[in-house]
C-alpha cells in the first residue's frame, strides 16, 4: 500500500506596528517618504546612538498577547541578534529570544474540519529592517533605511495546523484580531503582514516531527495555499526516492510556482545572542497589564452575537461587516444617526462591495463618513431622489466623500414633487404614445412600463418610479 | 592555559566576525581567546546559589519614549557617512537573494 503523509505546518509571523515612530527612535513610519528622509543615527546604526523603547509598541505588543490568551512576561528584555546584511546597519537586530514579551497563548479557528485551537509560542517585538533595491545600471544595490526600526512583533505558532485552509484561517484569525485592536492594519500585498511558514512531512501515525524547511516571499493568501501544496510534494518526492529534506530557508517564486534554496552554507546560522546592553529591563505590574485589557476592543465574535440581538439583519451581512472593523464602525456610526439598520446594511452589501472590487480595495480604505452615508438614507427614504439617482450620488460620496445633499441640491437631482408638474408630463407621454396605450388597454400590462420609461426620461429621473407608475394607472 | 582554541574554531569566528586574518594574528587571537574563555572559568568557581540572574548592570528599568516624531529629514547628514550614494541611497555591493 503506498504510504500516506501528514503535513505539519507552524507560521512565523510579522506584523508592523500601527506606532506614528519607530520602535527605539523619534522617526516616522510612515510608508512611501522618500528614500532615507525617515532616518536617524539611530535607525542607522551609527555608533554611539541610545536607542529608547517607544511605549507604545509595548502596549500594543501586550494588548495582541492578551487577545491571543497569551501570558505576559512580567520581566523581560531585549537582545542583539548579530548577523551581517546591508540591510541592517548595526549588524545585529534588536529582538528578543531569552525573555519575549508574550508565551503561551491560543486562538481557536473554524475550518469545514470545526473548531480547532493553535497554539501561540511566542510573541517577541523587534525593529524591521532597511530595504535592499537593486540598481538597474550598475552592479550594486541601493539601501533605503525608512523602514529600517519600524517597530515589528513576531508571532510564533506551535506546529498545529495541517493543512492550508487551517493556515489561512489562522492567518483571517490573527489580521482580524490585531485591526480590531489598531495594532496593525495587517496587508500581507503591503508587507505590513508577513508569514513565513515552516512545514515538515511525516507519515500517517507517526509522532515524530519530520525535518522542517522555512518558506519566505509569500505575499498573498493565494501563493500561501500554492507554496504549501509545492513544498509538501517536494519533501514527499524526496522521501519517496530515499532522500532526505534538509533543514532550510527556501523562497518561493510566486509566478513559476517553484521554490529555491536561500542561504549559501557560508552563511552560518549562528547569531550569538546577547542581551543588549543598550535597553533597560522592562518590569510589567498588573496595573499595566490590566489597563491595556479594559483597553481590549468587542471583537468579532463579541461583535456578531450583539448584531444578531440588536440588529434584524442577516447573518452573512454580518459575517461580511464584522469581517472588517473599519466597516464594523461605519456600520455602528451610520445606524447610529439613521437608525435604519436594513438599509445601511443593504448600502454595504451592495452599491460598497461592488465598488470596492471594481477599485481594487480593500474595506479598510472606505472614506465616506458616517454622517453623509446616514444623509444619504435619509434622502432615499424621504423620496427626495429615487434609487437611480442615490446610486449615483453614493457613488460620488464613495470616491470623494461628498456631501449627498449638497450634491443632490447643486446638480438639481431631486426628485419633481410637485404633482401637477408629473401629472402634466404623464399626461403628455400619453398622449405621444397611443399605440403603447392601446397596447395596455388591450390587456398588455407590460406596456405600461414603456411608459413609465417615457416619463422618467422627460422628468430627467427626477420622478419617482412608483408614483410614476400609479398616475399612469389612474389616468389610463 | 585550560582553553586551547584550534584552528577549525577561529576559522568558524572569523567567517562570523568577516574578520580576514593573518596566520601570526589568528595565533594571537586563538591565545586571546583561550585566556578569556580561562577568566570566564574563573567566574564559574563562585558560588552563584540563591543569586539572580543579571542581564543589565544599572538599577534602572522601564525606560520608555512617547510615540510622537521628534526627527525630520536628515537624509543629507546621513548619506555623509556613506562612501558611495546613489539617489538619496547608500551604496553596497551587489547582494542577491538566493
Amino acid at each position: 500500500m503506498e504510504k500516506q503523509y501528514e503535513t505539519v505546518i507552524g507560521l512565523e509571523v510579522h506584523v508592523e506596528l500601527a506606532t506614528k515612530t519607530k520602535i527605539f527612535c523619534g522617526c516616522s513610519t510612515a510608508f512611501g517618504g522618500a528614500p532615507n528622509t525617515h532616518t536617524c543615527p539611530v535607525c542607522t546604526g551609527m555608533p554611539g546612538t541610545l536607542p529608547v523603547l517607544n511605549g507604545q509598541v509595548l502596549e500594543y505588543a501586550v494588548a495582541v498577547g492578551l487577545a491571543t490568551n497569551c501570558s505576559i512576561t512580567r520581566y523581560c528584555k531585549f537582545d542583539r541578534k548579530n548577523y551581517f546584511y546591508p540591510d541592517n546597519p548595526q549588524n545585529y537586530q534588536i529582538s528578543q529570544l531569552y525573555l519575549p514579551i508574550c508565551r503561551n497563548g491560543h486562538v481557536d479557528i473554524e475550518t469545514e474540519g470545526g473548531v480547532k485551537s493553535i497554539g501561540i509560542h511566542e510573541i517577541h517585538m523587534e525593529e524591521d529592517a532597511g530595504k535592499l533595491i537593486h540598481d538597474e545600471w550598475e552592479d550594486v544595490s541601493l539601501v533605503d533605511y525608512n523602514r529600517s526600526g519600524v517597530p515589528l512583533i513576531e508571532i510564533v505558532s506551535e506546529p498545529d495546523m495541517r493543512n492550508a485552509q487551517e493556515v489561512i484561517a489562522y492567518l483571517e484569525k490573527l489580521r482580524m484580531t490585531i485591526q480590531y485592536l489598531g495594532a496593525s492594519d495587517c496587508k500581507l500585498n503591503e508587507g505590513s503582514m508577513r508569514a513565513d511558514v515552516n512545514l515538515s512531512v511525516r507519515e500517517v501515525g507517526s509522532t515524530e516531527l519530520g525535518t522542517r524547511t522555512e518558506m519566505k516571499n509569500l505575499n498573498s493568501f493565494r501563493a500561501i495555499t500554492r507554496a504549501i501544496t509545492g513544498e509538501r510534494e517536494r519533501q514527499i518526492e524526496l522521501l519517496e526516492r530515499g532522500e532526505s529534506v534538509v533543514q532550510e530557508t527556501r523562497r518561493w517564486d510566486d509566478a513559476r510556482e517553484v521554490s529555491y534554496a536561500m542561504r549559501s552554507k557560508e552563511d552560518a546560522q549562528d547569531y550569538r545572542y546577547f542581551p543588549d546592553p543598550d535597553l533597560v529591563p522592562i518590569q510589567l505590574d498588573d496595573a499595566f497589564i490590566e489597563r491595556v485589557r479594559a483597553g481590549q476592543p468587542e471583537f468579532r465574535e463579541e461583535k456578531m452575537e450583539r448584531y444578531r440581538r440588536e440588529f434584524d439583519i442577516p447573518d452573512y451581512d454580518t459575517r461580511i461587516i464584522t469581517g472588517s472593523k473599519h466597516m464594523a464602525d461605519l456600520f455602528e456610526a451610520t445606524v447610529e444617526l439613521c437608525h435604519q439598520p436594513k438599509k445601511v446594511s443593504n448600502w454595504l452589501m451592495g452599491e460598497t462591495l461592488r465598488l470596492l472590487k471594481e477599485r481594487e480595495m480593500d474595506p479598510e480604505d472606505i472614506r465616506f463618513t458616517p454622517a453623509h452615508f446616514a444623509k444619504l438614507i435619509d434622502l432615499t427614504e424621504r423620496k427626495v431622489i429615487n434609487t437611480t439617482v442615490a446610486k449615483e450620488v453614493f457613488e460620488e460620496m464613495f470616491d470623494r466623500d461628498v456631501d449627498p445633499e449638497g450634491y443632490v441640491e447643486d446638480k438639481g437631482l431631486k426628485m419633481v414633487g410637485d404633482g401637477n408638474a408629473l401629472r402634466k408630463t404623464v399626461e403628455e407621454v400619453i398622449a405621444a404614445n397611443p399605440q403603447s396605450v392601446a397596447d395596455y388597454r388591450g390587456g398588455k400590462e407590460k406596456a405600461i412600463g414603456f411608459l413609465v420609461g417615457q416619463t422618467m426620461k422627460a422628468m430627467k429621473g427626477k420622478a419617482d418610479p412608483a408614483s410614476v407608475n400609479q398616475l399612469l394607472k389612474e389616468l389610463l | 592555559m585550560a582553553h586551547v582554541i584550534d584552528d577549525e574554531t577561529i576559522e568558524y569566528v572569523g567567517i562570523l566576525a568577516k574578520l580576514e586574518l593573518s596566520e601570526e594574528e589568528r595565533e594571537q587571537a586563538k591565545k586571546d581567546m583561550g585566556s578569556m574563555l580561562d577568566y570566564i572559568d574563573k567566574l564559574g568557581e563562585l558560588d552563584t546559589t540563591d543569586i539572580e540572574p543579571m542581564s543589565h548592570v544599572f538599577p534602572v528599568q522601564n525606560v520608555f519614549r512617547e510615540d510622537v516624531v521628534t526627527s525630520g529629514d536628515m537624509r543629507e547628514q546621513m548619506l555623509a557617512n556613506a562612501p558611495q550614494e546613489k539617489d538619496g541611497m547608500f551604496v553596497v555591493p551587489k547582494t542577491f537573494e538566493g
